[in-house]
């Protein structure tokens, strides 16, 4: 088991460097950020200068080894735009982004799992189907459409909801949440639902399958067979052995749908780390860039190993797998 | 700051709990950019100088009708032609309780022109700026200037004894770890304080109580959020959680109009969108032509200006939010734009003035657009393209994101272009800072015309240009300026001016508002019912 840890820790330190090394050669592609950092009547001088003040004039290979050298002591540089440390942008942003990623993915499995079992269990009447549609709907239209959607429905039209941004927020120490105010409340729902949407219909499909699956199963009917009610036949036998695949795939989807909150994020204007990451890219911020990427590249990696962590613990049989690997 | 936060975070809290407030008028408003950085002198940009005037004031400031009023300076004399004298406003007290004297202009020039300052060009370098009292303060120049407070309504004169105290005393370094206080607070002498600022997500500002001035604004309190997306920000603006949005998209317009909760209010701006091309390189970069440069002859330029159909971009492209423009200045900041006129669109002159210079069939040019900076800037090129099509010149497009556009357009990508499009503010709200810029010779280095692209060079309008700088009667000045275009302008068609693109805020109905073709945002003038 330790040395699956191990191993597991190695591949995802590899991974780590490869995001750096894969975002630093992109970021040669990006623009001047002199440009962005400068109003256009500046001298060719001033210019020239700044340019060997950020050390863009060094080669590559000496940048890249600059700034992992400066990441492994947690430092990340300060943003061109905002002249102010990348880290303290970012810690500012990340509760926003984990708050709502956490609501939609809460979201997602809320509705999602009994969704998928009513329609495992029900095929064909036409609340499955309905549902079905729905998924359908929810897989196929991108995110920044269906964002746009319910601004107008619930925000232009209706006045329930607030069009954009989080609400008021209260400060809990480091972390700012909106979960404690009726603003703040309010603004989480129509983001919640944009990120989450996806999710819920990849959620409610995979149950379905899965517990179709799992009802042909022998010891289904073996436990029919012995009698037992519907309710614990469904519950206690077949969803608990469909949710195994679903607990990989929510944990996994955990880090999609960080690192997809970039669109939700713009549409919303919600104040979290993916806006501030495509403004970066916008204005050729690379110290705001290479931070998010490297975060958004852990989060990953730390999600990928607990999941498998679980996935262990779980189900018995992997844990022999492992033993004997 | 994050203190400061918490409390904030906490009273706001509270207040939601006890119920809604008493009457307090809180007028809140959309930008597409983020508010940078507060220290004034750290972005030379539109929007934050904007929005920083409602905070920090200038000697000199600029009314609803862009002419130079009194500010921190009550009156000012030109004592003699290099020497001018200023007045100051007595009894200014600083957002944190300091008194405003002639030691804070004299240490505002200086930071202004320090290092890493991006309003360097506010005052000459050589000027000296001098202490006669504690109200009066002299600058004495090297050379006449007539326009020397021009750009000073976005000189903002700062606080001397807090920036030592916050060790401010330098503006915000582009580079580097050292962050500076001055970059996330203000402390200004204006009619608005800024209560909290939370780089790129929001900014508070509360009413001064004790500003100088009498304030027109009924708004206690003003929340600024950056909203980038366009439709967001329509949909913020038509749901009533903004007052005021910009800028809104042409398409939209007619769907705010409609919506009976606002309105959009268009005006023309001051920047000037145009085409230019390469004049001085023996052989274009990117054409098919090769051993000389098509453009090296006006014949060429003339014809791609009468080759393009500015009113139909201007009533299809831009939808009517556009005024065709036959000079690189706005109307509104030269008197004597009256005698010049845009020539009309003639296709077959301009045939035939390819075919004189020695392109019957055309040619072919790679044209620099960026499609993120301006109003419909890529659809413009597209336009341009089409129309330079019917003339048999064949323009490969290359429109490109703004940081991608400017790093190989600009004086840092080596003037990397053959023919581009690119729009223009005079900072100076003045002539001179056209010429300067646009139509004075420059190496290779950019020293000279720094934004002439092209390098349009030509003596006489370079000596004119000097004589502009110095000349200090304002009809003779008009006069210099208008030889310098027709030369420049008429003669050699060094740029295809095309128009002045135009404002478009969207405006809650409950707010009355002064909307300026500067396109600042001073809501120090802004009311709501």
């Amino acid at each position: 088991m330790l040395a699956f840890i191990i191993r597991r820790m190695v591949q995802a330190l590899l991974v780590m460097i490869v995001v750096a090394l894969i975002a630093f050669t992109l970021f040669r592609f990006v623009g001047d950020p002199v440009n962005q950092m400068v109003g256009i009547e500046t001298s060719a001088q001033e210019r020239e200068l700044l340019r060997q003040q950020l050390g863009l004039n060094d080669p590559v290979v000496v940048q890249f080894i600059h700034f992992i050298w400066s990441a492994v002591h947690f430092d990340f540089g300060a943003s061109y735009q905002f002249k102010q440390p990348v880290i303290d942008l970012i810690a500012d942003r990340f509760p926003a982004t984990m708050e709502l990623s956490v609501v939609s993915a809460l979201f997602s499995l809320v509705f999602g799992i009994p969704m998928g079992v009513y329609a495992a269990l029900h095929r064909n009447s036409w609340l499955s189907r309905f549902f079905l549609t729905v998924s359908l709907v929810g897989i196929s239209l991108p995110t920044f459409l269906t964002g746009i959607l319910l601004i107008f429905l619930f925000a232009v039209s209706l006045h329930w909801l607030p069009s954009f941004g989080r609400g008021d927020v209260v400060a809990l120490g480091f972390w700012t949440t909106g979960l404690l105010t009726k603003s703040g409340l309010k603004a989480l729902v129509l983001p919640g639902i944009t990120l989450g949407l996806f999710q819920l219909a990849l959620i409610m499909r995979l149950v379905r399958s899965e517990m179709i699956e799992v009802l042909r199963t022998d010891y289904i009917k073996f436990a029919r067979a012995r009698g037992l009610p519907d309710r614990i036949v469904y519950f206690g036998h077949a969803l608990k052995n469909t949710l195994v695949p679903v607990m990989t795939i929510a944990g996994l989807q955990l880090g999609s749908i960080i690192a997809f909150a970039i669109i939700t994020e713009t549409v919303f204007q919600w104040p979290g780390m993916g806006l501030l990451f495509l403004k970066a890219v916008q204005n050729a911020d690379i110290p705001i860039m290479s931070a998010y990427l490297l975060l958004v590249a852990f989060i990953f990696v730390t999600i990928n190993l607990i999941v498998d962590l679980l996935y262990a613990a779980v189900d018995p049989r992997i844990r022999i797998d492992l033993r004997q690997a | 700051m994050k203190f400061r936060t918490a409390i904030l975070a906490v009273g706001l809290a509270l207040a939601f709990w006890a119920g809604p407030a008493s009457a307090t008028v809180t007028f809140k408003f959309a930008f597409q950019g983020d508010l940078k950085s507060l220290d004034p002198y750290s972005l030379n940009e539109t929007f934050t100088h904007g929005v920083l005037g409602n905070v920090y004031e200038g000697l000199t400031k600029r009314g609803k009708d862009l002419k130079i009023i009194p500010g921190l300076a009550e009156s000012w004399e030109v004592i003699e032609p290099t020497r001018w004298r200023f007045h100051l406003r007595k009894g200014v007290k600083f957002h944190d309780g300091q008194d405003f004297t002639a030691d804070d202009v004299v240490f505002s020039a200086d930071r202004a022109r320090g290092p890493s300052s991006d309003v360097k060009t506010r005052l000459p370098a050589d000027a000296k700026v001098v202490k006669v009292d504690d109200y009066t303060v002299d600058f004495i120049l090297s050379g006449p200037n007539p326009i020397l407070n021009a750009e000073w309504d976005t000189w903002y004169i700062m606080s001397k004894k807090w920036c030592e105290e916050h060790n401010s005393l330098t503006a915000q370094p582009q580079a580097g770890q050292q962050m500076n206080f001055a970059a996330l607070h203000a402390n200004g002498t204006g009619p608005f304080i800024i209560t909290e600022h939370q780089a790129g997500v929001r900014t508070l500002f509360k009413r001064n109580p004790k500003w100088w001035g009498k304030l027109e604004s009924n708004f206690d309190e003003v929340i600024f959020t950056t909203i980038s997306n366009d439709a967001t920000r329509v949909a913020a603006l038509l749901s009533g959680d903004v007052d005021w949005a910009d800028p809104i998209p042409l398409q939209d317009i007619p769907r705010v109009n409609a919506s009976g909760t606002a309105k959009v209010l268009q005006g023309p701006e001051l920047r000037t969108i145009f085409l230019g091309f390469d004049q001085y390189r023996p052989e274009l970069r990117y054409s098919n032509i090769k051993g000389k440069n098509p453009f090296k002859d006006a014949r060429v330029r003339e014809a791609f200006y009468l080759a393009i159909d500015e009113k139909a971009i201007a009533d299809k492209v831009m939808r009517g939010a556009a005024v065709p423009s036959a000079l690189m200045i706005s109307p509104l900041l030269f008197d004597l734009s009256k005698d010049f006129v845009r020539p009309a669109y003639d296709p077959e002159k301009a045939k035939k003035l390819l075919a004189d210079a020695g392109y019957p069939s055309g040619f072919e040019v790679t044209m620099d657009c960026p499609n993120d900076r301006y109003v419909n800037d890529e659809a413009i090129c597209q336009a341009v393209v089409a129309m330079l099509a019917r003339v048999n010149v064949k323009i490969d497009l290359l429109a490109q994101p703004k940081a991608k556009y400017f790093s190989k357009v600009l004086v840092s990508g080596g003037y990397d272009t053959s023919f581009y499009l690119l729009g223009w503010t005079p900072g100076s709200f003045d002539s001179w800072n056209i010429l300067a810029n646009m139509y004075r010779c420059r190496d290779e280095k950019g020293v000279g015309g720094n934004n002439n692209l092209g390098n349009y060079c030509d003596p006489k309008v370079e000596e004119l240009t000097n004589q502009v700088l110095v000349e200090g009667d304002k009809a003779k000045r008009d006069q210099l300026i208008k030889q310098a275009y027709e030369i420049g302008q008429v003669r050699d068609w060094a740029y295809v001016p095309l128009h002045q693109q135009a404002l478009a805020w969207g405006v809650s109905n409950k707010v009355k508002v002064v909307q300026r073709p500067d396109n600042q945002i001073l809501f120090y003038w802004f009311r709501k019912e």
